[in-house]
């Protein structure tokens, strides 16, 4: 059915006065605020010039950036292209329904409710050779590690570690996804003498799309933005290995204090995004499209 | 309560939902808005009811304008294909829950009253995930009785039952609507229910009111060939023909004599003949026309067979009282009477119909 | 094509004891290689459940089920070679019409130029041919049911088609299409159809025989007109046709048939006691006041509906419904009108079954 359209209550607007100046003060001020240290240098609290797109400029030039820019984009392919095929692995391995589906539920769902710092400091200590099951296993094959010298190690144990930390929240999604296809489905698809990766193929992911489309986009957004995990795991090294967007915005903002070309950052970033996500949630709608049939309205 | 529709346009996007839909709904009736699916009679509904608003024209309820009014605010009770009952309240509470919003008094003795209508008494106490189909339904009707709204909305309430559920509670509905003094509008896409249901009927097919009259008047004296289209099940038999100072020339020669309105007879215009199953017969009777054709399927249903010839005509379907056992690809004649004939112009507009057999 | 064979019944709970344990009561039925036949009941008579132990979805916790005289009741929907139609069009969406239809064929390795013979030669029967190219998701409902039974008959040893209620999602004009489609296949393709259905209509119009289903019972097996002229049980009568048969309480004793406190004479032998006098609606004609056999009723409600007209008389407490042509003569509401209810089509029935 279609969408009510509701006829337009002006008195609601009184009703949400009071949050909206919450959100005014807590959220629309600061970000206000940003925008003015962006085109101001601020030598000193009393000495203020203002710049105008100076600041943005040398933000675009600036190499660092570029390199944590390029650093960050791996890293979130790199994400997608392990969590999603992941998750939907995990969804169809899950039983369906009974006791055993909500225990499996539960049990995924767990390293969804760690609060990310704590989540850090598990693989830190993980990944020890001392003290870590991970670090003592590759020390008892014979393999060096160390994720605190070796850039390339320290990359896949945050790639690792992410995995772990946020492969379920696809593989529910993906379930969630799963468990809306009707039986007949695959009752036809028995009957059709197609085999499991002909049904996967052809009929649960494409009803998936919907699901797995959130998914791409959440992970594509959540990893673009990532700070507190790698920042407890790895402080960024060796060196900048591990230094990503978010990482590298706050240490030019609260590390250098340099409160304009961060803020002129920060926007940039902020536009990245949401770029990003315009384009990739259009071609996601484009890929696959059937021609609305006009349902619902009868 | 005397609900008028004046020129309703919904536009959703580029697509016309409804086009310029016109309507003054008989008071007390029952109206039912008959149309293949999409034809635009859920969207008309929910303008009626004041879920959408229209994007031109005014809904007016006993002459006071209440197109912007929110459906809080008026008067309507409304049925469901997907018996939609609140799945946390007993089937008592659900009945009850408009009482209670009016602050009515006396709530148990009235929803008792309400359940012996629909015969759901015993069930007062369970909940509607329990009950069958028929069951959950006659809940959600008892609910929107209870209302006592003036305005009664059912959008093709029966079309999840069972045949024979939907028959057995057709006739409750025709009897409880008969009690009532509420404006009833009804939805449904096939012909039989409308004529079962009596009353008034509004022929819809894409957004477009084709004809609105007592159902009986629409069925036999249909305005347009889409009408007669839309309101006959089996499918009206529709064959070209020319118009002569006679009547029609058929393809392959047959002349049938009917009486054309003035200005039709001489002019050998395309004209097209509507015959309705029933109209073509096996044995032949004085004054009657026959084709000859082959018989392509014979289906029988009961009381009666349904037989598919292919004919000079094109494909006939007539619709023979009894039981026959035919061949198929055998040799079949088909009479009709001339006096069943339905003709409708080249434009689609009814030029003859055939004329009602009288009763008192 | 195969001759179905069932000897089994089939409950949910592990140790059934009454009748109200079993979903299908011990049957024993005979599908016959080539025959067109409809399950018909309401909603939880079993129909579906024996289509689906047909189809091998499902495997009867009793009994078994042949296949020509091979045992198939533990073999899958595939070693089977059956077929089966929804009650909402399953297509795959990702595909176009043609990749639809060819689907099967492709899970069973036919050569490709087969395929395509094979495609085009369902399509030209369904006549889809203009549309093969069409992405399948596009397309209305009717023409998604074409395609599921389309991918059903492409394959050229089918044992058997199975519908479940397919036509539930179709408009009124279009089921007839989409009925006599089914009905030329059935002649064409001489294949074992079974038809699951709660609208008569589509039962008796598409089956040769027609299994009449209650709670977990086959109540009859016959052709439509047999179920119509002489049904066996008091539940075909009620079930079949539309309305169903007219039903009201009588007492034989002493060679007296009392019915709705009028005493006529026996029509023929019937055993004394209760009984219920059936009759179907098509069968009752108005009489003269006094005939012998009829009975006066108050007129209660006269409805034109366009082909014929429906008189609802009452008559101690219990009401009937007379067909009547459209052109007859009726009494208005509150009129009194003589039925004849005693004639060569009504029916006798004692514990709900028929009396010869």
């Amino acid at each position: 059915m279609s969408a009510t359209t509701k006829p337009v209550n002006q008195k609601a607007w009184f009703l949400i006065l009071p949050v909206i100046l919450c959100v005014a003060f807590s959220a629309i001020l600061p970000l206000m605020t940003v925008v003015n240290y962006s085109v101001q240098d601020i030598i000193s609290p009393e000495r203020r010039v203002f710049v105008g797109t100076e600041w943005f400029a040398a933000v675009m030039r600036d190499e660092e950036l570029h390199s944590a820019l390029l650093r960050q984009i791996t890293f979130s392919l790199a994400v997608l292209l392990v969590e999603i095929p992941l998750g939907i692995l995990l969804a169809l391995s899950m039983p369906a329904q009974g006791w055993k589906s909500s225990a499996v539920l539960v049990v995924v769902a767990l390293s969804l409710l760690i609060p990310w710092n704590v989540v850090g400091t598990i693989w830190q200590i993980f990944g020890r050779s001392d003290i870590g099951l991970l670090g003592a296993a590759f020390k008892a094959a014979g393999i060096e590690y160390s994720y605190t010298s070796n850039a390339t190690q320290a990359w896949l144990t945050v790639l690792a570690m992410d995995v772990w930390h946020w492969t379920p929240l696809v593989a529910l999604l993906a379930f969630a996804g799963l468990r809306s296809i009707p039986d007949a489905y695959y009752q036809a698809a028995r009957i059709d003498g197609a085999s499991k990766f002909a049904v996967f193929r052809y009929i649960q992911l494409p009803k998936m799309r919907g699901v797995l489309m959130i998914a791409v986009l959440l992970r594509f957004m959540d990893s673009f933005m990532i700070y507190t995990e790698p920042f407890v795991l790895t402080g960024g090294g060796p060196g900048n290995a591990t230094t990503f967007l978010s990482q590298y915005l706050t240490q030019k903002a609260v590390g250098q204090f340099d409160l304009g070309p961060a803020a002129a950052f920060s926007l940039i970033y902020f536009f990245i995004i949401l770029l990003l996500c315009f384009i990739l949630y259009n071609w996601m709608q484009r890929v696959g499209t059937t021609p609305k049939e006009g349902a619902g309205h009868e | 309560m005397d609900l008028v529709l004046d020129s309703i346009v919904k536009r959703v996007g580029a697509q016309v939902w409804l086009h310029g839909i016109g309507m003054a709904l008989q008071p007390g009736a029952v109206t039912v808005l008959l149309g293949a699916t999409q034809a635009g009679k859920t969207s008309l509904m929910r303008i009626m009811a004041g879920l959408d608003e229209p994007t031109e024209g005014r809904v007016r309820v006993d002459g006071v304008d209440v197109t912007g009014m929110p459906v809080r605010e008026r008067n309507v009770a409304m049925v469901y294909q997907q018996f939609i009952n609140y799945p946390s309240l007993t089937v008592a509470d659900n009945i009850a829950s408009p009482l209670k919003l009016r602050g009515e008094k006396d709530v148990a003795r009235r929803v008792r009253e309400l359940a012996e209508r629909l015969h759901i008494e015993m069930f007062l106490q369970r909940y509607p995930s329990e009950l069958s189909g028929g069951q959950q339904q006659r809940v959600a009707l008892a609910r929107a009785l209870a209302k006592g709204a003036p305005l009664m909305l059912l959008d093709e309430p029966l079309v999840n039952l069972d045949y024979k559920l939907r028959e057995e509670l057709r006739e409750e509905l025709t009897q409880l609507f008969a009690t009532g003094d509420s404006t009833v509008v009804y939805a449904t896409t096939e012909p039989g229910e409308a004529l079962l249901l009596g009353g008034y009927t509004a022929v819809l097919h894409e957004g477009r009111l084709l004809q609105y009259g007592p159902t009986a008047e629409v069925f036999h004296a249909p305005n347009s060939l889409r009408v007669a289209r839309a309101f006959s099940d089996p499918p009206m038999n529709l064959v070209r023909a020319q118009a002569t100072l006679g009547g029609l020339r058929l393809p392959g020669g047959t002349e049938l004599p009917v009486a054309l309105p003035g200005g039709h007879g001489n002019d050998g215009g395309d004209v097209t003949l509507g015959l309705r199953a029933s109209a073509l017969r096996l044995h032949a009777r004085p004054g009657d026309v026959a084709v000859q054709g082959t018989v392509e399927l014979a289906e029988i249903s009961g009381s009666d067979t349904f037989v598919h010839a292919a004919t000079p005509w094109g494909e006939l379907v007539a619709q023979i009282t009894g039981v026959h056992y035919l061949e198929l690809g055998s040799s079949v004649a088909l009479h009709l009477d001339p006096a069943q004939a339905y003709v409708f112009g080249a434009d689609g507009a009814l030029l003859l119909a055939p004329a009602r057999p009288g009763r008192n | 094509m195969a001759r179905i064979t069932l000897d089994l019944a089939h409950s949910y709970r592990p140790n059934p004891q009454q009748d109200s344990d079993y979903a299908l009561l011990p049957l024993s039925m005979v599908f016959d290689d080539g025959g067109a036949y409809a399950l018909l009941g309401p909603s939880g008579c079993g129909k579906t459940t024996m289509l689906n132990i047909m189809s091998g979805l499902l495997v009867p916790s009793q009994g078994r089920v042949l296949f020509d005289e091979r045992d198939v009741t533990r073999a899958s929907p595939q070693e089977r070679n059956i077929a089966q139609v929804f009650q909402f069009p399953v297509i795959y969406d990702t595909m176009t019409v043609a990749e639809n239809l060819a689907f099967p064929l492709k899970n069973r390795k036919v050569p490709e130029a087969r395929i395509r013979q094979r495609v085009g030669q369902i399509a030209e029967m369904l006549e889809m041919s203009g549309q093969l190219d069409q992405r399948a998701a596009g397309l209305s409902a009717d023409a998604k049911q074409k395609i599921s039974l389309g991918r059903g008959l492409v394959r050229e040893d089918v044992a058997a088609v199975l519908f479940d209620e397919p036509l539930t999602v179709i408009d009124p004009h279009l089921k007839w299409q989409l009925r006599r489609k089914l009905k030329q296949i059935h002649h064409e393709l001489k294949l074992t159809l079974i038809y699951v259905t709660h609208d008569q209509v589509e039962a008796l119009t598409f089956a040769d025989k027609v299994v009449v289903m209650t709670r977990g019972r086959a109540v009859q097996v016959g052709a439509p007109d047999e179920l119509f002229e002489r049904p066996r049980h008091a539940f075909v009568g009620h079930f079949i046709g539309s309305p169903g048969m007219n039903f009201l309480p009588a007492q034989v004793q002493d060679g007296v048939l009392a019915v709705a406190g009028q005493r006529m004479p026996l029509p023929r032998a019937l055993p004394d006691g209760a009984l219920r006098l059936g009759v179907r609606p098509e069968y009752l004609a108005l009489a003269a006041p006094g005939q012998a056999g009829a009975l006066p009723c108050a007129v209660a409600r006269v409805q034109d509906l366009g082909t014929h007209q429906m008189l609802t008389a009452t008559i101690d407490g219990e009401t009937l419904k007379v067909r009547c042509a459209p052109e007859q003569v009726l009494p208005g509401e509150g009129g009194t009108v003589w039925l004849q209810v005693l004639g060569e089509h009504t029916c006798f029935y004692q514990n709900e079954e028929l009396l010869a």
